[in-house]
């Protein structure tokens, strides 16, 4: 794979977000272009079709399902209230009188004459679409939604489960290295972004729970704690919508590694802001990652210039000096410099032959690692 | 690249074709080969492999084609490319033997494949049978409704409404027949309004294959509401399935509907000189077109990064599935999921702890282009696909299987029986090959690796062939059969099939040590026969080179069948191949030590028996 390299996580100081708010189905946009909006605002709202009863009259009433027009008490498009007569037959005898009642309160949505059955829908459900990020409204998406503009700081994990959510950049440990445990979280951090080092296990995650904390952020988790919070094996990453809490976040992977130096001094620096976490990962069809932004606000050097940071660019390929995170064993987690890309195919201890490259660590032992098994520190 | 600058389908398809590139664009890799007419016939030459780019940050999977054929250009030596434009057609009457191509084909399973569902009136019927035509036209079938699913309405309609399906099959009814139930689902989905996967703004194509008399119905139902597209019947009357048309409307709708939502494709779509094929469907045309010729019963599996796919010819009947989440990157996890960790634990010739094994399987799942790099790393990915494998054929043979609700004639001896319909076609010991496809089988380090891993997942009785796929090159090979049969049937036959050779696996238990069958085996002229005896527990290797033939005999135990009865004698011509002949002596049904010693020791004792690892074991 000559010009393959794996993207890496951007972990970068300044950068450009826009993020599409769209709902899910054609609705209203509450937001207008070059409006400033706040994580909470809603920008769209939407009405959620209500659910479907099925009511099959022709049984009820016994009768032919060809004959059920002939019964009903509402037509297609009327309202009913729950527990109200939709149907009912006319005996001789009002004795045999046999009703049909409504399951829920909605409207009549269909007749069929071939069934036999009455299709009745439950109110709308409102939907809003919250614009997650503080940030400016850059783009109109009629009937659909807004893009939101804004200039962050970024840091992409690996890994996530839980939905967005905002709050105050807190660190709970001095150093990547540590490991972040129960006794660390404290009341204050209710509603808060809790940034650990190396590890996090079971307990500290029962603890966030109690506490209120809105999210976590570590370098990485055991398999086995994910799967105690979980309930279940996580079987495919796509996340996002587990509702564990609060939203997790892992930055390096699974097990007890160090967050990686920038990441960690990135989020040390923004404490005490106002940050969005979205805990969703996608590793599949589109992939999504989760993520950590920190707009720039009023307070910080060139603030309110969301135009003027360029986004990242695209890489084409992995350069020698290029920072890379090994992310395959035996050498996994650890971060290094490019020092040498030779063409060659070489064998590697599985008698696999593959390309490879050479890593440089900062305490001066080089590596052989194949290059599908690094990925570029970007940002 | 613009499309402009491409020449046109029907102008590429009618020139002779004597360079050819063709890639597959799989959920993790973009894979490229290069095939050339070689004197008299077509050989596949180079390959060349890549990211494959439908996610972010590309969202544009040309790009991890182009990245591919560009690593082609430099293996080759041959000029593909101009600037992001595939050279089309190649300049060798221009004196430029070395400078472009005559087309460029395509199959893809990225973003996620072709994604189904299917509805039916009966479950076991024309619920089976549309999910039968999915699976063959290549898809995931994310779910089978029919009206007797044990599910409430509504429970139905917000399973519609929750999934978002690439497209739906709806059948229901023999021609004739009853039109309520498939009325009934129709209203089901048009109730729930379902939304396509890719795409907000058109309109979710829906194949209509059920009872003809219900189309009228049909249209006005969800004519407004879908893409409605009406074929006939897959099930006209109930002894007979008719998959056929549907499946060819399938894939119409891949081509006109998804492949166009699916990033970068409209592009793709320009580029190539024949239809872009979902790569299961490519494979499994391969794999049928071998079973007819050769007159065999055959299982291939296609083991990739998100699923694996099954195919079966069982006299002559062809079956496919797919396990969409049973795979070795993205779905590595789920995997462990449902075979449970002391199924892969098994199959691991060291000890591990659990927490590690854990850790290592998530992180696969969470950067699934990464590759093993120590032989420990190797060997539980080798366990893991064990369990994948199995996981898979089970799920297949549930799915393959003869058609139910059908009146049978039966004789006395049929009753004494009690065969049902519907019973599964996979038989093991009528099975004659096995056929190896996707990374893991195909790029073992080690062939034998392959072999053992069908064998142990497998577990096939009596004598079967086992082979790989050599580089995994049949997806491309389905496609460009739908071009140049000459040139798929010339690459397949000398490039792409890898013989590996026969296991022979005598059925019954016994304990290890224990004689489970004497064999002797008549190699050709100028090699002494081997004789000796197979002990139960025991795993031997002959080697037997591809083009060599033997004859072995076995006289097994009295509790040991091969095929012909318990103790009975048997005489068979085996065939060889990159690894030799098998003797499996270890029993069917295949137990491994419970005790964790015990375990390990055997496993270590049959991979040095057949050298299935350097070094270490």
């Amino acid at each position: 794979m000559g010009h393959a390299y794996t993207p890496g996580l951007t972990v970068t100081e300044r950068t450009v977000i826009r993020k599409p708010r769209l709902l899910p189905i054609p609705g209203t946009v509450l937001a207008k272009a070059g409006d400033r909006v706040r994580a909470e605002t809603v920008v769209a709202r939407a009405e959620l079709p209500g659910k479907v009863h099925v009511v099959n009259v022709a049984n009820l009433l016994g009768v032919a399902p060809d004959e059920v027009r002939d019964y009903l008490v509402k037509k297609e498009g009327e309202a009913v209230s729950q527990d109200e007569v939709i149907a009912e037959n006319r005996p001789f005898i009002k004795w045999f009188k046999t009703e049909v009642r409504s399951p829920i309160r909605g409207k009549v949505e269909s007749v069929s004459t071939i069934t036999g059955q009455m299709l009745l829908r439950e109110p709308p459900r409102p939907l809003e679409r919250l614009a997650y990020v503080d940030g400016a409204v850059v783009d109109l998406h009629p009937a659909h939604g807004v893009t939101v503009e804004t200039s962050c700081s970024m840091v992409q994990g690996i890994f996530g489960i839980g939905g967005e959510t905002w709050g105050e950049l807190v660190m709970a440990v001095d150093s990547p290295e540590k490991t972040l445990s129960a006794s660390q979280l404290l009341p204050t951090m209710k509603n808060k972004i809790v940034a650990g080092g190396a590890f996090l296990g079971i307990e500290t995650m029962k603890r966030a729970r109690e506490i209120g904390v809105a999210a976590l952020v570590v370098g990485g988790i055991h398999d086995k704690d994910l799967r105690e919070l979980l309930g279940y094996d996580l079987g495919v990453a796509i996340t996002g919508t587990e509702q564990v809490g609060f939203t997790l976040v892992i930055t390096e992977g699974f097990g007890t590694i160090p967050m990686a130096a920038k990441t960690f001094e990135l989020l040390a620096g923004h404490a005490g802001q106002k940050a969005s976490i979205s805990g969703a990962t996608q590793i599949r069809a589109g992939v999504i990652r989760p993520e950590i932004l920190i707009p720039w606000t009023t307070g910080s050097p060139d603030a309110g210039s969301a135009g003027r940071a360029v986004p990242a660019t695209e890489r084409s390929g992995i350069r020698i000096d290029d920072h890379v995170r090994v992310i395959r064993d035996p050498l996994f987690g650890r971060i290094g410099r490019v020092t040498a890309l030779p063409t060659e195919l070489r064998q590697i201890e599985t008698e696999s032959v593959v390309r490879v490259l050479v890593v440089t660590f900062a305490d001066g032992t080089s590596a052989v690692i194949p290059r599908a098994n690094v990925e570029l520190m970007e940002g | 690249m613009t499309g402009s600058a491409q020449p046109s389908r029907q102008m590429t398809a009618a020139q002779p074709l004597h360079v050819i590139i063709a890639t597959d664009c799989g959920s993790t890799t973009t894979k490229a080969i290069l095939i050339e007419k070689l004197g008299n016939e077509y050989r596949q030459t180079f390959r060349g492999e890549a990211p494959t780019t439908v996610e972010a940050p590309f969202e544009d999977v040309t790009r991890g084609v182009l990245n591919s054929l560009a690593e082609l250009e430099e293996l080759s030596g041959r000029k593909i490319l101009d600037g992001e434009r595939i050279i089309t057609p190649n300049r060798a009457a221009q004196g430029e033997p070395r400078v472009g191509v005559d087309i460029y084909i395509s199959t893809s399973s990225a973003g996620g494949g072709l994604q189904m569902m299917v509805a039916g009136a009966v479950q076991s019927m024309t619920g089976e049978s549309a999910q039968r035509c999915a699976l063959g036209a290549g898809a995931i079938v994310m779910d089978v409704l029919a009206s007797n699913d044990g599910r409430l309405p509504h429970e139905k309609i917000e399973r519609i409404r929750s999934l978002r399906p690439d497209m739906i099959l709806l059948s229901g009814g023999t021609d004739g027949g009853t039109v309520t139930h498939v009325v009934e689902m129709a209203e089901y989905i048009s109730a729930a309004e379902p939304r396509p996967r890719l795409g907000i703004s058109y309109q979710l194509p829906l194949i209509y294959a059920g009872n003809k008399d219900a189309r009228d119905r049909i249209t006005e139902i969800l004519g407004g509401k879908t893409s409605l597209v009406i074929t006939d019947n897959i099930r006209p009357v109930l002894e007979r399935e008719n998959l056929g048309p549907a499946r060819t409307k399938i894939h119409d709708l891949f081509l006109e509907h998804v492949m166009a939502q699916a990033p970068g494709y409209k592009k793709l779509l320009e580029w190539t000189g024949a239809p872009i094929m979902p790569t299961p469907a490519a494979v499994g045309l391969i794999m049928e077109t071998i079973a007819k010729k050769e007159n065999l019963n055959l299982i291939g599996v296609d083991i990739g990064g998100a699923t694996t796919d099954v195919f079966s010819v069982f006299g002559g009947v062809f079956n496919r599935t797919v396990s969409a989440n049973l795979g070795l990157s993205y779905s590595v996890s789920n995997v462990l999921a449902e075979a449970g960790l002391a199924s892969i634990l098994r199959w691991v010739p060291f000890t591990i702890e659990e927490q590690t094994l854990r850790n290592r399987i998530k992180n696969k799942m969470i950067r699934p282009t990464t590759i093993p790099q120590t032989l420990d790393e190797l060997q539980i990915e080798q366990a893991i696909a064990r369990e994948a494998l199995r996981l898979a054929l089970a799920h297949h043979a549930s799915l393959a299987t003869g058609l139910k609700g059908v009146q049978q004639e039966r004789t006395i001896s049929d009753i004494f029986e009690q065969k049902t319909s519907g019973e599964s076609l996979i038989d093991m010991l009528q099975l004659d090959l096995i056929v190896g496809s996707g990374g893991i089988l195909s790029h073992a380090p080690r062939r034998v690796q392959a072999m053992l891993m069908m064998v142990d997942a497998y577990e096939p009785l009596g004598v079967t062939r086992l082979s790989v796929d050599s580089i995994f090159m049949m997806p491309h090979l389905g496609v460009l059969s739908t071009v140049n049969e000459q040139a798929a049937t010339d690459v397949f036959v000398r490039d792409c099939m890898i013989y590996l050779g026969t296991c022979v696996a005598p059925i019954g238990r016994g304990k290890d040590g224990e004689r489970c069958a004497d064999y002797t085996i008549t190699f050709g002229e100028g090699r002494s026969p081997e004789c000796g005896t197979l002990a139960f527990g025991d795993l031997r290797l002959f080697p037997l080179g591809r083009d060599d033939r033997a004859q072995i005999e076995l006289r097994p135990a009295k509790q040991v069948d091969l095929g012909e009865g318990k103790g009975v004698s048997v005489t068979r011509d085996v065939r060889g191949g990159e690894v030799g002949l098998l003797l499996d002596g270890r029993g069917r049904p295949l137990q491994l030590p419970t005790d964790s010693q015990k375990r390990l020791a055997a496993l270590i004792r049959w991979h040095r028996a057949v050298d299935l690892y350097p070094g270490k074991s």
